[in-house]
C-alpha cells in the first residue's frame, strides 16, 4: 500500500466495508441462483445450469483480492465466478434466457458467460478446458508486463484430466502468475471424488514445486486470507499458486437432478447447510464483531433480491437476437 | 509475381522469412514448441530465428501439445500473436479439445468479444519412412470445424505470403506444411508481401480436365499435367490454397471451362477434403461435366513402413496422369 498511515479507526471501518462488501456479493450469487432455479422450474431456461449455491465464498473470497483487469477462467458452474469478478445480473439472465442483451448475445449461455470488461475470459463446458488459455493469459501479462495475474477456477473434477498437470509444470518452469483455484465441492458430477482421485491433491501440483495450500472453502474469511497473499505473490514475479478450496454445492449437479440419494445422503447435505453454511458462517461473526447488526445485513439481502427481481424482469422482457445472427462472428 | 524476382529459396527458407518478417514488424509475434529455438525444429525450419528475437519470444516447450496449445489459445485472447509449433501433423490429435473445443469457439460463443489471432504451424506428408504415426495429413479435421482457417501453401512463394496472411489474421489459422517440400527451391520475393485466403491459384491453365490439386498434390499434379501434354491431354492446376475459406468460385469455373475434374489431396480419401470439393465442383457444375468428378487420395489405411507399401498409398505423378487419361478416354 502507498497510501498515507491511517488511523486505526479508519482502518478498522474499510475492514468493515470490505466484509459487508463480501456478504452482499455472495447474498447476489445465492438469489442469483435461486432465481436461476425458478426460471428453470418455470420453463422460462431453456437447456439447464449447474448452480453455485453453497460455494460462495470460494468465488467471492478470490475475486475480492484481484484487480478488475485481472483475468479469471469459469466452468460449467460459472455463474459465482462471473458475478464475483462483476459482470451484471441482469446482462447474465439475458444470456441464460438466450436474448440478444445477454454478455454473449445469447450465444453462450450459462456455461459460456465471457466479459472482457470485468477480465472474465470464459465460463468453460469441457471440464478442465479452460487451464491452458488461464495460463496462456498469464503469459501475455508476464511478457507484455502488464501486472495482471490470471486465476483459473476448476471443479475438483478436472484433476482427472492431463491437460492440467501440462499447464502447471510449464507455469512454474517460466513462473508464470496465474493461481490454479480447485474447488472440491466432493462431487465429479454423480460420483464421489474419492472414487476419482488418488493420493493428496495438493501434493501434486506440489510436485512441480508449485506454491500450494488448502483452505475452508465456506469461510470466505479465510479464503480472502489466502487469496490475497497468493495473488500478491504470483503479481510480485513469485510464480503459480495451487489453491484447494473445501467446500459443498447445496443443490443437484444440474437444476434437474433432483433425486440424489443414491449418490448422496440427505442428512450429509443437511450438515452443511446448517453447520457450514458460508452466509451465516460470515454473518455470525459480523455480528459477533459488532461490524453489523442483524438489521442491516437483512436489508442487504432485501435490496439484493430486489436487484434480483428487477435483473430476471430485463431479461424476460428483452428480446432474442435476428435469426441472422446465427452465422454472425464465427470468425473476427 | 513481379518479373523482376530472381532469388530463389526453399520453401523452409520461405517459412523462416515469413516469420522473421512478422516478428520483426509486430513484437507481440511470438513462437512456442518443442526444440524451436536453438534446434530450431528437427527440420530446421527455425534455425537462426531465436539468435535474432531470444528465448523470450522463440520459447521452448515440454512436450505437451494440449498444453502449449492451450497456451498458445489463451495468450493470443490477451494480446500476443503466438504461432505454436506442432512438430508432426500426427501430434495434432492432442491438441483437438483446444483447437476445436477452445480456439475455434471463443469468439462465436463470447458474442464476438474475445479473438485468438493464433497460428498453429504442423506439417503432413507421407514417403518419408516415417510409418503410422508421423505420414498423415490430417488437415481435413480442421477443415471440418467453423471457426479455424486451414492453409496449405505448395510452394515457397505462396508459404511466405500465406503465411504472413495467417499471422497478421484476427482468427485461429492452422498452417500446413508438406514436410517432404521443405527443401523445394522457388522464386520468393525479398520484400513484404501477403497472400489472401480464399483465393485459389491456377498453377497451370489448360482446357481438356481440371487437376484440383493441394499442398504435396501441387507437385504431383503438375508432372502429371506434363506426362499428359505429351498424350495430347492440356490439363489445367489449380490450386485452392485454402481448405477453409475456400474458393468455390475458381473451382467450378474451371470444372465448366473442362467439362472433366480429379481432385488430388493427400488427406484420406474417405470423408476427407477431395470429398468436400468434388461435391462443391458437382453441385456447382454439374450440368457442365461429361463425367463424374473424381478424388484421389492416401488410401484408406495406415501408412506403412516398408517403402515398396507406402509409395503406394499416395497418389503419384503417374496414377494421375493414369486417372485422367482414363477419364478423358484416350489410351
Ligand atoms: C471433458 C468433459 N468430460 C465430461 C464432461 C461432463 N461433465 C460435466 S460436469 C462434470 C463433473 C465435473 O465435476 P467437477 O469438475 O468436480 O465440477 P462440479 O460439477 O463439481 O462443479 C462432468 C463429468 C464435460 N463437460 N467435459
Amino acid at each position: 500500500m502507498t497510501m498515507a498511515a491511517q488511523s486505526p479507526e479508519t482502518v478498522a471501518r474499510t475492514a468493515a466495508e470490505q466484509w459487508i462488501r463480501m456478504y452482499r456479493k455472495m447474498v447476489s450469487i445465492r438469489l442469483f441462483e435461486e432465481q436461476v432455479n425458478e426460471l428453470y422450474t418455470r420453463a422460462l431456461m431453456p437447456g439447464l445450469a449447474h448452480l453455485y449455491i453453497g460455494e460462495e465464498a470460494v468465488a467471492v473470497g478470490i475475486c475480492e483480492a484481484l484487480r478488475s483487469d485481472d483475468y479469471i477462467t469459469s466452468t460449467h458452474r460459472g455463474h459465482g465466478h462471473c458475478l464475483a469478478k462483476g459482470a451484471a445480473p441482469d446482462r447474465m439472465f439475458a444470456e441464460l434466457l438466450g436474448k440478444e442483451a445477454g454478455y454473449c448475445r445469447g450465444k453462450g449461455g450459462s456455461m459460456h458467460i465471457a466479459d472482457p470488461d470485468t477480465g472474465n475470459l470464459g465460463a468453460n463446458a469441457i471440464v478442465a478446458g479452460s487451464v491452458g488459455i488461464a495460463t496462456g493469459a498469464a503469459l501475455s501479462a508476464k511478457r507484455l508486463k502488464t501486472n495482471q495475474v490470471a486465476v483459473c477456477f476448476f471443479g475438483e473434477g478436472a484433476l482427472g484430466q492431463g491437460v492440467l498437470y501440462e499447464v502447471m509444470n510449464i507455469a512454474q518452469l517460466w513462473k508464470l502468475p496465474v493461481i490454479y483455484v480447485c474447488e472440491n465441492n466432493l462431487y465429479n458430477e454423480y460420483t464421489h471424488y474419492s472414487e476419482t482421485t488418488a493420493g493428496d491433491i495438493p501434493a501434486r501440483a506440489a510436485a512441480f514445486g508449485v506454491q500450494t495450500a488448502s483452505v475452508d472453502g465456506q469461510d470466505v474469511r479465510a479464503v480472502h486470507g489466502i487469496a490475497t497473499r497468493l495473488v500478491q505473490n504470483a503479481r510480485n514475479g513469485g510464480g503459480p499458486a495451487f489453491l484447494l478450496c473445501n467446500t459443498y454445492r447445496y443443490h443437484g449437479h444440474h437444476v434437474g437432478d433432483i433425486n440424489r440419494e443414491y449418490y448422496r445422503s440427505k442428512e450429509e447435505e443437511q450438515r452443511w447447510k446448517t453447520e457450514r453454511d458460508p452466509l451465516k458462517l460470515l454473518s455470525a461473526w459480523l455480528i459477533d464483531q459488532k461490524l453489523a447488526d442483524a438489521a442491516l445485513l437483512d436489508r442487504i439481502q432485501s435490496e439484493v433480491r430486489k436487484e434480483m427481481e428487477a435483473a430476471v424482469k430485463f431479461a424476460v422482457e428483452a428480446h432474442y437476437p435476428g435469426v441472422e445472427e446465427v452465422e454472425q462472428d464465427v470468425y473476427a | 509475381m513481379p518479373e523482376a524476382v530472381q532469388r530463389e529459396l526453399t520453401f523452409a527458407q520461405a517459412v523462416r522469412e515469413a516469420l522473421a518478417e512478422e516478428m520483426r514488424r509486430d513484437s507481440r509475434v511470438c513462437i512456442f514448441g518443442e526444440d524451436v529455438a536453438e534446434a530450431g525444429t528437427p527440420f530446421k525450419v527455425l534455425s537462426g530465428l531465436v539468435e535474432e528475437f531470444g528465448t523470450e519470444r522463440v520459447i521452448d516447450t515440454p512436450i505437451s501439445e494440449a498444453g502449449f496449445t492451450g497456451l498458445g489459445v489463451g495468450a493470443a485472447m490477451t494480446g500476443l500473436r503466438p504461432v505454436v509449433d506442432i512438430m508432426f501433423g500426427d501430434f495434432i490429435t492432442l491438441t483437438m479439445d483446444q483447437m476445436v473445443n477452445q480456439a475455434a469457439k471463443v469468439h462465436y460463443m463470447s458474442g464476438g468479444k474475445w479473438k485468438v489471432p493464433m497460428v498453429m504451424r504442423t506439417t503432413l506428408g507421407a514417403t518419408r519412412r516415417s510409418a503410422a504415426q508421423h505420414s498423415q495429413s490430417l488437415h481435413a479435421w480442421f477443415s471440418h470445424v467453423p471457426g479455424l482457417k486451414v492453409v496449405l501453401p505448395s510452394t515457397p512463394y505462396d508459404a511466405k505470403g500465406l503465411l504472413k496472411t495467417a499471422i497478421r489474421d484476427e482468427n485461429p489459422v492452422v498452417f500446413f506444411e508438406d514436410k517432404m517440400m521443405y527443401k523445394l527451391k522457388g522464386p520468393v520475393p525479398a520484400e513484404d508481401y501477403t497472400i489472401p485466403f480464399g483465393v485459389a491459384d491456377v498453377k497451370r491453365a489448360g482446357d481438356d480436365i481440371t487437376l484440383v490439386a493441394t499442398s504435396s498434390m501441387v507437385q504431383v499434379a503438375l508432372g502429371a499435367a506434363t506426362l499428359l501434354d505429351e498424350v495430347g491431354i492440356s490439363a489445367e492446376v489449380i490450386d485452392p490454397r485454402t481448405t477453409w475459406p475456400l474458393d468455390e468460385k475458381t473451382l467450378i469455373e474451371s470444372a465448366k471451362k473442362t467439362s472433366r475434374v480429379i481432385v488430388v489431396d493427400e488427406g484420406y480419401g474417405r470423408y476427407g477434403v477431395t470429398a468436400e470439393i468434388a461435391s462443391v465442383i458437382a453441385e456447382g457444375a454439374f450440368y457442365d461435366l461429361d463425367a463424374p468428378v473424381k478424388r484421389m487420395g492416401a488410401m484408406h489405411v495406415p501408412i506403412p513402413f516398408s517403402p515398396v507399401l507406402e509409395d503406394v498409398t499416395v497418389p503419384t505423378e503417374h496414377t494421375v496422369f493414369e486417372a485422367a487419361r482414363a477419364l478423358c478416354r484416350r489410351s
